[in-house]
């Protein structure tokens, strides 16, 4: 570190005497910077138990021998962990007065996705006392999971309220240790959500953060963790087709799975971060760690995701197969516009007997994106009868974008069967004279093409989540043609 | 008159195909265009749809009065022309029912009607594929995928049939049919028709003319219209090849 960093590091540490920290929690903000101290100050601020903050220091202490990853096909200028603040109190949004205050831009977006007004105003801030009481909906919606057992909390409420269910789970799938940016969320990871479905649950609903109370605002370090015991079932939603906005850049989440035997996971996301404007200026940096444990025999874990935000992604929605005859299942359409850099894919760990897996990946690059699929499948030595199917495709709209797949297969067992399919395709000019001769424009050919090239993945997602979705990949491919 | 073609010329790739064509249709006519392989009857075909491969160097083509070559294809298309394609495209994943929902609501729009709820659709739908006997299951199958040769074929007058235009192009829609489905695509046509719209067949064969009846046949060569003529013109052609005519205009 140089003498003038140094000074400078001294010199924020020195701000917070000046701003002080005990006094007015709602409007609190740490100091930017990364030290074990900032560590205490926001473990204290969130009343972790000790073990809680233990655990983050842990993970500190390790990634400050880690080295930022380049491995990824994406290009972007470095990071500066010392300057980013990591805790912020929940800002008070000034809530307006009706939808009319609201930028019209994003009003516009919000009704080509179809979005409720309802959702609209949630969304965007207006004060919704009279129209539409979320609250009220969310604690109806709460009292109904508590009467089967379920817990489905923000992380912070589940570390002091179940403490026993995270020591035993947190970081079992994806240690503080395993890279460095699980590494960096796991210690210094703001909020993010909590679910426990107990032995022989079937969870009646869709679980969505949308009716968690208090999940706005969960920050840049979101942290997830999903425990599904034996023979229960949880489908989760997350994200929203609504352009999301956010003052940090980086975005570093880690989600663990858990499911024990006979049980069963579905994890869908849609993903629509800022992705910048045409030149990529101001996007988000979305880095995540998402894995899933195939714990118990017969257990299942199927990720969807629909990405068609953020500046740049990296994330590899994962399965570690160690239960006999369980299953994993990735469903992904990743689509970039743009200058968008998205390096995508999946991890299947065949460990347990008789284990079973499929990836169907569908990449969809327009304008001067660059987009890339990067799967591994691999067969330990005891995995006797493993299978797996893996198709990849990619769609090009122009000729200014780049697909790339990377498929790595390490097999170590010779009953493996594995099968893999890829195939690059570009949207034809007759493809679209064709549509155009039927009176249907340009765009919305564009959208239909696509739409029916993503059909396997959208299938697999919640209805009303797979409508959005449709209407999402239209509304990211304006203007990407012409 | 719904269509006039003035003095048409008209390049693909810097090669000049038609060269100065004219023609003119009015409501009610059916008109054949014959001719030899790679005289320019399906560039004439696209260039009436607007493809953009196609540059037109000089000419002009008034439809309803309007002038077409300054609409784009998707306008063309709902103004009511519509062409019947040689080769349909594939569209994987794109269900029939989706797309020609997506085109009756989209034309619709176009002329200020209202959008067609799903009851109405299905069941303007289901008659529709009667009239020219198409299999259910290709439906829901994704347009062209996997479809024969004919029952592309079929697909593309089943299409036309749901869009009812006022101006119909078909291409070669008889090349690759067999007897029975000939018929059954013939029958939708003359079925189809009316005072109030026209029809421009491009076929090879003066079989598909004895189901639907010309009231012009056209011959093109080398870009230009060379002899016209009424249904008996098809005949000769049929008897005679194009030899003779060709050479008449040589000499
Ligand atoms: N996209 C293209 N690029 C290059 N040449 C083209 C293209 N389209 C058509 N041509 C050429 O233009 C000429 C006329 O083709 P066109 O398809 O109009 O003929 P046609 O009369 O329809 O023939 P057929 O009876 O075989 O269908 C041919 O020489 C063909 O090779
Ligand atoms: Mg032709």
């Amino acid at each position: 570190m140089s003498s003038t960093e140094v000074k400078k590091i001294e010199e924020l540490a020195n701000q917070e005497y000046k701003y002080g920290f005990v006094t007015d929690i709602e409007s609190f903000t740490l100091p930017v910077g990364l030290n074990e101290d900032i560590i205490r100050q926001l473990s204290a601020i969130k009343k972790e138990p000790e073990f809680m903050l233990e655990w983050r220091l842990k993970a500190y202490r390790h990634w400050l021998t880690m080295e930022e990853p380049h491995w990824s096909n994406v290009k972007y200028p470095a990071v500066n962990y010392q300057n980013l603040s990591y805790y912020s109190a929940p800002k008070k949004k000034p809530a307006l007065n009706s939808l009319n205050e609201v930028d019209p831009e994003l009003r516009a977006t919000f009704e080509k996705l179809g979005i409720s007004l309802e959702e609209q105003m949630r969304l965007s801030g207006v004060a919704v006392d009279a129209v539409f009481d979320s609250v009220s909906v969310a604690t109806t919606f709460k009292e109904k999971l508590g009467e089967l057992g379920i817990i489905f909390s923000s992380f912070s409420e589940a570390v002091r309220n179940h403490p026993e269910l995270v020591k035993k789970y947190l970081g079992s799938v994806v240690p503080s240790t395993d890279n460095f940016y699980a590494a960096l969320n796991s210690a210094v990871f703001s909020d993010g959500s909590f679910v426990y479905i107990p032995k022989g649950v079937r969870c009646p609903m869709e679980l969505s953060t949308y009716f968690r109370i208090n999940a706005a605002n969960t920050g840049q370090f979101e942290r997830t963790l999903i425990i599904a015991d034996e023979g229960g079932y949880v489908s989760y939603l997350e994200g929203c087709t609504a352009p999301m906005r956010d003052e940090n850049q980086l975005h570093a989440a880690v989600v663990e799975l858990v499911a024990l035997d006979n049980a069963q996971i579905k994890y869908s996301t849609v993903q629509n971060w800022y992705a910048g404007d045409k030149e990529g200026k101001g996007g988000i940096y979305n880095f995540v760690t998402k894995r899933g444990a195939c714990r118990g025999v017969n257990s299942k874990i199927s990720w969807t995701q629909v990405e068609t935000g953020s500046a740049i992604t990296w994330k590899y929605p994962s399965c570690i197969l160690q239960g006999d005859n369980s299953i994993g299942e990735f469903y992904s359409v990743a689509l970039t516009n743009n200058r968008q850099q998205a390096d995508t894919g999946t991890k299947m760990i065949h460990l347990g007997k008789n284990t079973k897996s499929t990836i169907i990946s569908k990449g969809i690059s327009a304008g001067k994106s660059q987009n890339s699929y990067r799967g591994l499948v691999k067969i330990a030595r005891k995995a006797e009868n493993a299978r797996n199917f893996s198709q990849c495709d990619s769609l090009l709209i122009g000729d200014k974008c780049g697909a790339h797949t990377f498929p790595y297969l390490e097999i170590s067992n010779p009953s493996a069967q594995v099968e893999h399919e890829a195939t690059t395709s570009k949207i034809g000019e007759d493809q679209l004279f064709y549509l155009n001769q039927r009176g249907i424009s340009t765009e919305d050919a564009i959208g239909l093409v696509v739409n029916g090239y993503c059909k396997e993945v959208f299938k697999e997602l919640p209805m009303e989540f797979a409508v959005e979705a449709q209407k999402l990949l239209s509304v990211s491919l304006e203007g990407s043609v012409g | 008159m719904l269509l006039e073609i003035k003095n048409l010329y008209a390049n693909v790739e810097g090669k000049e195909i038609l060269r100065g064509i004219n023609l003119t249709v009015n409501k009610g006519e059916i008109h054949a265009i014959m001719g030899p392989n790679g005289s320019g009857k399906s560039t004439l075909a696209n260039v009436l749809a607007g493809h953009s491969s196609f540059e037109v160097t000089k000419g002009e083509v008034f439809y309803n009065g309007k002038n077409l070559l300054e609409l784009s294809p998707e306008d063309r298309a709902r103004e009511g022309i519509f062409l019947a394609f040689q080769y349909p495209v594939e569209l994987p994943g794109v269900s029939n029912t989706n797309l020609l929902k997506t085109a009756v609501n989209e034309i619709r729009k176009y002329r200020g009607e209202e959008q067609m709820d799903a009851v109405d659709f299905l069941q303007m739908i289901k008659q529709k594929m009667k009239l020219v006997e198409l299999d259910d299951s290709l439906l829901r199958r994704s347009v062209n995928e996997g479809f024969s040769g004919g029952e592309k074929k079929r697909n593309e007058i089943f299409q036309m049939a749901v869009l009812e235009p006022t101006l119909a192009i078909l291409d070669e829609t008889d090349s690759g049919l067999d007897i029975d489905a000939l018929r059954v695509v013939a029958n939708g046509v003359t079925k189809l028709k009316s005072a109030e719209n026209a029809t421009i067949v491009v076929t090879h064969y003066q079989r598909l003319l004895n189901y639907i009846v010309p009231d012009f046949v056209h011959v093109l060569s080398k870009g230009r219209i060379v002899k016209s003529g009424g249904k008996e013109l098809a005949v000769e052609l049929e008897e005679k090849g194009y030899d003779w005519i060709k050479e008449k205009v040589v000499a």
